[in-house]
């Protein structure tokens, strides 16, 4: 074993003292974004009906923090693409997402918007995530209320386990 | 409700030949020359109460002559009777009388038949596109379309 | 007559006069335009000028779709036009289909579609009113309705296996046939839907600001209705009493015994009450049907369009060749062309099919009721406010999958 230097690492730079309370506001942080989405949803076509259904009793998605749907991309931070996105509809999903602040999650609710469906034309966008990066997609035709509230419950895991920085880039 | 009008009152109304009107699943059907277009409808509307105009479509008949069928869908609210019409135009310019002087609704479905087949509707001064949007090339529903091509707005991103 | 174009802030190549007026634009992603209708208004101070519809953003290009796929492979398409009341668009695609084979279907496949279909314009309306009352700000009637709606639809996917988009017609028949006790729940469901429905009567029909935001907005006259094409409640909200289920009637129509309700104005509130009594006609048709139904098998006995008995596919190999050309070929319908229509919670729902013979189309071509009324909306919007196109917008009941297909 040849002789390595260990280098000292600062003590404000990844310190475990840093880790730990990174951590544990990652943690806080991830909780409470996590139970207050505010979904803008950006609804086309049949979708929508299961979207009304899984919004309304009794599968109410406000036990979940998910239920005010907020009509401005900007107050909003999960863009639900409810339905199928054609090409005349493309731009207009690009802007309503580009209009959203960080932190936001997009969910691709339905066959539809994940993968184009049984839409293979000139006409239909094959999935959303063609234009715009995905973190979750509701498989379905339309979905059920159920699948829907599972995939919320796997975005909100999802957003617990990650990383928050709020005040700098690394905190 | 009035009497249905039968075969032979159609068929003295509009004066063309006696086999260009038939009896077709309970409607009447029409083979008109697209020059008798407007008169017909004039009629129909006048005389035999067709007033509400349902559709304007075409059909795309790829290796005949002529190749297109521009098909017009009526009915009667007064006596409940359904016509078809049926005007074929020719392929390298299609162009067919517009509705819109007698027919409100004609405005929205002539749009679509144009940006769909490539009819003009002469007379209709508003044929932007509807369904598709501007910047689209060619016209999708005829036959010599791949129904995957697509013209997409945004550019595809990198994943 | 003089075009309406208006400069459109997304597409930035058109170019008009807007003569000092302010232009918005509402839409295309808008929640009380169903997300897929932009309406770009002209506006002098609050009152509407000028309306400019653009509709397209939802064309799925249903049309092409249809000359590559086989007869049965469409009813999933049909399904989605009209999704609020998918079983509607089956059975009307699936009787032009028939008319065109000349098949007659069964006595109880004719009253089970009737009940169905009726079934589905109670969803339908439902849905309609549910999302026009809440566009208002009646959150509490909103959620009455889609409850009751939500019970219709776990209903029927005990029935069909889905919720929403159903693929239950079938050329010939129907995809199989009531479970037990089904007809019981469906008894259960009309005397909840009597409950809810009167509690939103008692909610809205002497509520003084949905008078006040309804009574004499979005007025259309008779004669303008029938010229720009409007049909469905829309045209009977005018005045004029016009439903195919009386006047050509199909299916088990001529049988039952219901009234056409037409409105005295024309206006919005004519609409909504339109809407609320023809619900309940709806509900009395099926009263009538559940006790007329009658045994028998449910799809006809025809070997070119029904798949044959499973026992029969595994065991014979005429029955195993029949299914697997079905399947992959399709039903071979003979050459021709037929226009059917239905009458759709919407209006005059219409079927135009051309076959040159084959197991696909050759074209079809859709006469759907929303994209005629799109054409005439600009009628109902035109000389109100601004906050009038939300009201009118969603009594006009606009289905993007049937508008732009």
């Amino acid at each position: 074993m040849g002789s390595s230097t260990i280098p000292i690492r600062a003590v404000t730079d990844r310190s475990p003292a840093f880790e730990y309370f990174s951590t544990k506001k990652d943690e806080l942080v991830g909780w409470a974004r996590k139970f207050s989405l505010f979904p803008y949803p950006f609804v086309t076509a049949c979708c929508a009906m299961e979207f009304m259904a899984v919004s309304s009793s009794p599968y109410d998605t406000d036990r979940f923090g998910a239920a005010l749907p907020r009509f401005s991309p900007r107050q909003s931070d999960l863009l639900m693409v409810v339905g199928t996105l054609t090409h005349k509809q493309a731009p207009i999903l690009l802007k309503v997402y580009e209009q959203m602040c960080e932190p936001k999650w997009v969910m691709a609710f339905g066959a539809c918007a994940t993968s184009g469906g049984f839409y293979q034309n000139y006409a239909a966008v094959a999935g959303i995530d063609k234009i715009i990066p995905v973190d979750v997609y509701v498989p379905g035709c339309p979905p059920r209320p159920e699948t829907v509230i599972d995939a919320i419950m796997q975005l909100q895991d999802r957003i617990a386990r990650s990383h928050h920085p709020i005040l700098t880039d690394r905190f | 409700m009035m009497a249905a009008p039968s075969l032979d009152q159609v068929r003295r109304l509009l004066d063309v030949a006696p086999d260009a009107i038939t009896v077709s699943r309970g409607m009447f059907v029409l083979m008109l020359e697209p020059v008798d277009l407007l008169d017909a409808v004039r009629l129909l509307k006048s005389e035999l109460q067709f007033d509400l105009f349902l559709d304007v479509t075409a059909v795309d008949w790829l290796e005949r002559s002529p190749r297109f069928d521009v098909v017009y869908h009526f009915y009667s609210t007064a006596h409940f009777a359904r016509a078809r019409l049926k005007v074929l135009v020719p392929a390298p310019d299609p162009v067919v009388d517009s509705l819109t002087t007698l027919y409100g609704s004609a405005h929205f479905m002539e749009r679509e038949c144009h940006e769909m087949h490539g009819i003009g509707f002469r007379g209709n001064d508003d044929l932007r596109p509807l369904l598709l949007y501007e910047g689209f090339k060619g016209h999708p529903l005829r036959k010599d379309y791949p129904k995957q091509y697509e013209q997409p707005l945004v550019p595809y991103r990198e994943r | 007559m003089q075009a309406i174009t208006l400069p459109n802030p997304v597409r930035p190549n058109f170019r008009a006069d807007t003569g000092g007026d302010v232009i918005v634009n509402i839409g295309p992603s808008h929640p009380a335009t169903h997300g897929t209708i932009q309406v770009i208004a002209a506006l002098d101070g609050e009152k509407v000028r000028r309306v400019d519809v653009h509709c397209g953003y939802l064309h799925r290009g249903f049309e092409k779709e249809c000359e590559s796929h086989t007869w049965t492979n469409l009813i999933p398409y049909v399904d989605r036009l009209n999704y609020c009341s998918g079983l509607i668009n089956d059975f009307a695609y699936c009787e032009a289909v028939e008319a065109l084979m000349e098949i007659e279907i069964t006595p109880r496949c004719r009253y089970l579609r009737t009940l169905l279909s009726e079934y589905s314009r109670i969803a339908d309306h439902l849905t309609c009113i549910a999302a026009s009352l809440m566009e208002l700000g009646a959150m509490t009637a909103f959620l009455y309705l889609v409850m009751i709606r939500d019970y219709i639809y776990e209903h029927l996917a005990a029935l069909t296996g889905a919720r929403v988009t159903y693929t239950y017609g079938r050329v010939g028949g129907l995809a199989q046939d009531v479970p037990d006790g089904w007809l019981l729940r469906l008894d259960e469901i009309l005397d909840q839907y009597e409950d809810f429905t009167g509690r939103i009567h008692g909610l809205m029909d002497r509520n003084r600001i949905f008078i006040d935001r309804t009574r004499n907005v979005g007025v259309i006259s008779p004669e303008d209705a029938v010229s720009w094409g409007f049909t469905g409640p829309i045209l009977r909200s005018t005045g004029v009493p016009r439903d195919l289920r009386k006047d050509t009637p199909y299916l088990a129509y001529a049988e039952l015994e219901f009234e056409v309700p037409v409105g005295i104005n024309g206006d919005n509130y004519d609409r909504y009450y339109v809407r609320m009594r023809e619900m309940d006609e709806s509900v009395h048709m099926i009263r009538q049907l559940m006790d007329m139904l009658p045994d028998g098998p449910i799809s006809v006995d025809d070997r070119r369009c029904v798949l044959p008995p499973k026992h029969l596919v595994y065991s014979e190999i005429e029955s195993l060749i029949n299914h697997f050309k079905l399947i992959m070929e399709g039903p071979q319908v003979p050459a021709g062309e037929v226009y059917t229509a239905h009458e759709a919670p919407n209006g005059e729902l219409g079927f135009y099919l051309v076959s040159t013979g084959g197991g696909m189309p050759y074209r079809m071509h859709v006469r759907s009721p929303s994209f005629v009324h799109m054409g005439g909306l600009h009628r109902l919007l035109e000389g109100y406010q601004l906050a009038d196109i939300i009201p009118t917008f969603g009594s006009v009941n606009m289905i993007g999958g049937e508008c732009d297909r």
